[in-house]
């Protein structure tokens, strides 16, 4: 892109070129682990310290580092780098694809409100003299002024209402917007006529009242889905847009278009692999959780096809591309996601359906109203004022707010005790749900390991020796298993990838690992590692997943509320049976695809809820009625899930569930309440009774009856 | 009577003076990241 010298000939604004310059220098982030102010003080130091960050800030609601760069030197390793070496995982995110990281819509809301507000106030001050018993020049000087303020600030803050109902319109259709468009538009086009002809119906302050409470519903609504970005779109940040490629000078980094299949690169250790091809290194262990959901690191040997999407757990490897972008794995199931997304079938919310009812019996009883005014009494000023009053008094901001400010209290509640609701509508579709759908690995276990079997002692000890060099989560295992005197000295330790670990000791060599490479037979299908000394004979330890403590209380929770539980996991079916007997299910299904697993959850019906933490589930989650993902799932996860776990606690599934069916009770109620504020206002409004004084008293009564309802909602089972 | 005037003119202005705060503070990015705000004034000061 060229920036043309003369003013006159730029072809782009210049707005966006300073923005284009800016995006080539900033990077964004995703840190999914980041809780905390230690975790964002901690990022923001290391961060800070890598050569060529001019500036890093973490936002800690989204979950980013935005970074500042300077523009000449490749820093995006050593910044990943610096993150993962606090403990943290870090994704790359593409700019393009994210988009800005603001909030304009919230923003503008919130402008929008502000301006609402603002005016709302000024304007009630100006009414409450009129109500006061301001008459004559006084009372038209007041409702001038106040038509100054409310005409510009209605035009502005009550846009997204027309904008939504124009919509609905042109669709054919009627939403809750409609009647709330025109109660606005009408008002404030009667009042105006009211004012210059010195008349008293001026509902100017009824009107700001009514776009403001409507908007501070609409603001809490919009909050509640900020976090509910597309999880197609959080699966494409999975991509990484860099790789390293190796080339007859060296290696450097180049984008992923700019590769071309067949080439080489270079793939560190403890990064995901960008591409999907053939490893050339002549082994490597990668862990594969994120594709397949199995929790072990998977060996492989030169040849091995490597899909985008796995991390390196060892020596940096070599792999031949076969593939790139669109055409990987990854972008396979990050396709298989949007088509859930886009197929999930639309469930209409507690409002829209209130809208449906609410909207034509507004407006047929203010056409009604209108009709007999006019031919009862001839005049047509009158019946226009009796058809306004009815469309402003029958409570739209009652309606407006019941369910978002019912929302904001247990989004609020759930929120403490470390659930998100991602999803407005989720908590009312969790209300109904039949049965619960878990994944196995990293959902219901912790994805390490116990040992439960172990070796004599003298070779328990050799293991452990051996066992501290790796990172392997078998080794974890082994060094946690408590150590009994002192470690023995092993020499020469080396790993050898997709084997095990070897070293010397008192001049004979040591072996843990893989059955077939220390020389032993084993026909079983529960995970083993095997531990040899010289020639002696070699020993087995045999492991189990460990469920999260939380795992069996939680299913009994819900298995005593009469819910169908459901196991789903793409391990073998009798690893699945034994965990699923521990666990106290009678229904486990192995051995499931990702594919496979969103054919099974509608076999179930539609009124499930899975849980599932890994890539292999985002499509199920995505194609479930309500899903949640627990506290250490990926990004792609969190997204396609209504609710997320913030704290490590599966109970929180049965508090929810309670909690939401309070919350449903709270908006029903809320209903009822605006359903009564209009059984005595429309009667009232019909025989040409309402005053400007009471369509206020009637806004705020039923705006205020309905958030303390809210406020109801319980928070604990 | 012409106090009114005044004091009418007075709110207003007092009002806009309210709402140019805010429409400053949504503009610094102040409302961006309203957990993060909450725990950064925890931090403590940075060496200088």
């Amino acid at each position: 892109m060229s920036v043309a010298a003369c003013p006159a000939c730029i072809a782009l604004p210049s707005d966006e070129i300073i923005e284009q310059v800016q995006m080539a220098q900033r990077l964004s982030i995703s840190v999914p682990d980041m809780r905390c102010a230690a975790c964002m003080q901690k990022i923001e130091r290391a961060v800070s310290e890598v050569k060529g960050v001019i500036s890093a800030r973490v936002n800690l609601s989204q979950k980013q580092v935005m970074i500042h760069r300077a523009p000449e030197i490749d820093i995006e390793d050593a910044i990943l780098d610096a993150i993962t070496n606090l403990g943290f995982e870090a994704h790359l995110l593409d700019n393009k694809q994210m988009g800005t990281v603001r909030d304009t819509a919230g923003h503008a809301l919130l402008m929008r409100l502000g301006v609402a507000g603002f005016a709302a106030v000024n304007v009630m001050l100006l009414s409450v003299s009129v109500w006061a018993g301001a008459d004559g020049t006084m009372m038209t000087l007041l409702h001038l002024i106040s038509a100054a303020i409310a005409i510009p600030s209605l035009f502005f803050s009550a846009q997204p209402f027309f904008k939504s109902a124009l919509q609905a319109l042109r669709a054919r259709g009627l939403n809750m917007d409609v009647p709330i468009s025109l109660a606005i538009l009408i008002a404030a086009v009667m009042s105006l006529y009211e004012t210059l002809i010195g008349g008293g119906a001026v509902y100017f302050d009824a009107a700001l009242s009514l776009t403001f409470f409507l908007l501070a519903g609409r603001y809490l609504d919009h909050q509640s889905r900020l976090k509910a970005r597309s999880a197609a779109v959080e699966l494409s940040a999975l991509v990484l847009p860099r790789a390293q490629k190796i080339t007859a000078t060296g290696i450097c980094t180049v984008d992923i278009q700019e590769l071309e299949l067949g080439d080489h690169i270079l793939v560190r250790r403890g990064a995901r692999v960008p591409v999907d091809g053939l490893l050339h290194s002549e082994a490597a262990d990668m862990d594969v959780s994120i594709l397949s959901g199995e929790s072990l690191p998977m060996a492989m040997v030169t040849g091995a096809p490597v899909f985008a999407g796995s991390m390196n757990l060892g020596a940096p490897v070599e792999i031949c591309v076969t593939s790139i972008g669109q055409d990987t794995r990854l972008a396979e199931i990050a396709q298989m996601v949007a088509t859930a997304e886009a197929s999930k079938t639309r469930y209409t919310s507690l409002a829209d359906r209130a809208a449906q009812i609410y909207a034509p019996v507004v407006h047929l009883l203010a056409l009604l109203a209108f009709v007999f005014w006019q031919f009862y009494s001839g005049d047509t000023r009158f019946a226009i004022t009796v058809a306004t009053a009815v469309l402003i008094i029958t409570c739209p901001c009652a309606l407006g707010l019941a369910v978002p400010a019912v929302m904001t209290v247990a989004s609020g509640r759930l929120f403490r005790q470390g659930v998100i609701i991602r999803n407005g509508t989720a908590l009312e579709r969790l209300c109904s749900v039949d049965t619960v759908v878990f994944d196995k690995t990293g959902t219901l276990t912790s994805g390490d390991f116990t040992i439960s079997k172990r070796p004599a002692p003298q070779e328990h000890r050799l293991a452990q020796a051996l066992a501290l060099k790796s990172d392997h989560p078998l080794c974890r295992a082994i060094t946690d298993d408590g150590v009994s005197g002192a470690l023995p000295h092993i020499t020469d330790i080396q790993e050898i990838s997709g084997c095990g670990m070897q070293g010397k000791y008192l001049g004979q060599t040591v072996k843990l690992g893989h059955a077939e490479w220390v020389g032993a037979h084993s026909s079983s299908d529960q995970v083993q590692t095997w531990i040899r000394f010289g020639q002696q004979s070699p020993q087995m330890f045999q492991f189990a997943e460990r469920p999260k403590p939380s795992a069996k209380p939680a299913i009994e929770m819900l298995l005593a509320r009469g819910l169908r539980v459901v196991i789903l996991s793409g391990d073998r079916q009798q690893s699945v049976d034994r965990f699923a007997q521990s666990m106290g299910v009678s229904q486990a299904v192995g051995g499931v695809l990702p594919e496979e697993k969103m054919r099974l959850l509608r076999s179930f019906g539609d009124k499930v809820l899975m849980i599932g933490d890994g890539l292999n589930d985002t499509a199920a989650l995505a194609s479930a009625s309500v899903s949640m993902a627990p506290a250490k799932a990926i990004d792609a996860a969190r997204a396609a899930s209504d609710f997320v776990l913030s704290r490590d606690d599966l109970t929180l599934i049965a508090s929810t569930i309670t909690t939401a069916q309070s919350a449903r009770l709270r908006m029903l109620e809320n209903f009822s309440i605006a359903a009564g504020y209009n059984a005595v206002a429309i009667p009232i409004a019909l025989v040409g009774l309402a005053s400007p004084l009471l369509a206020a008293i009637a806004m705020s009564g039923s705006s205020i009856c309905v958030s303390l309802n809210a406020l109801r909602v319980k928070g604990e089972a | 009577m012409e106090v009114l005037f005044l004091l009418i003119l007075i709110s207003l202005f007092l009002g806009l003076l309210g709402l140019a705060a805010f429409v400053w503070s949504l503009r610094s990015q102040q409302f961006d990241d309203s957990a993060g705000n909450a725990a950064r004034i925890l931090f403590e000061e940075d060496d200088p």
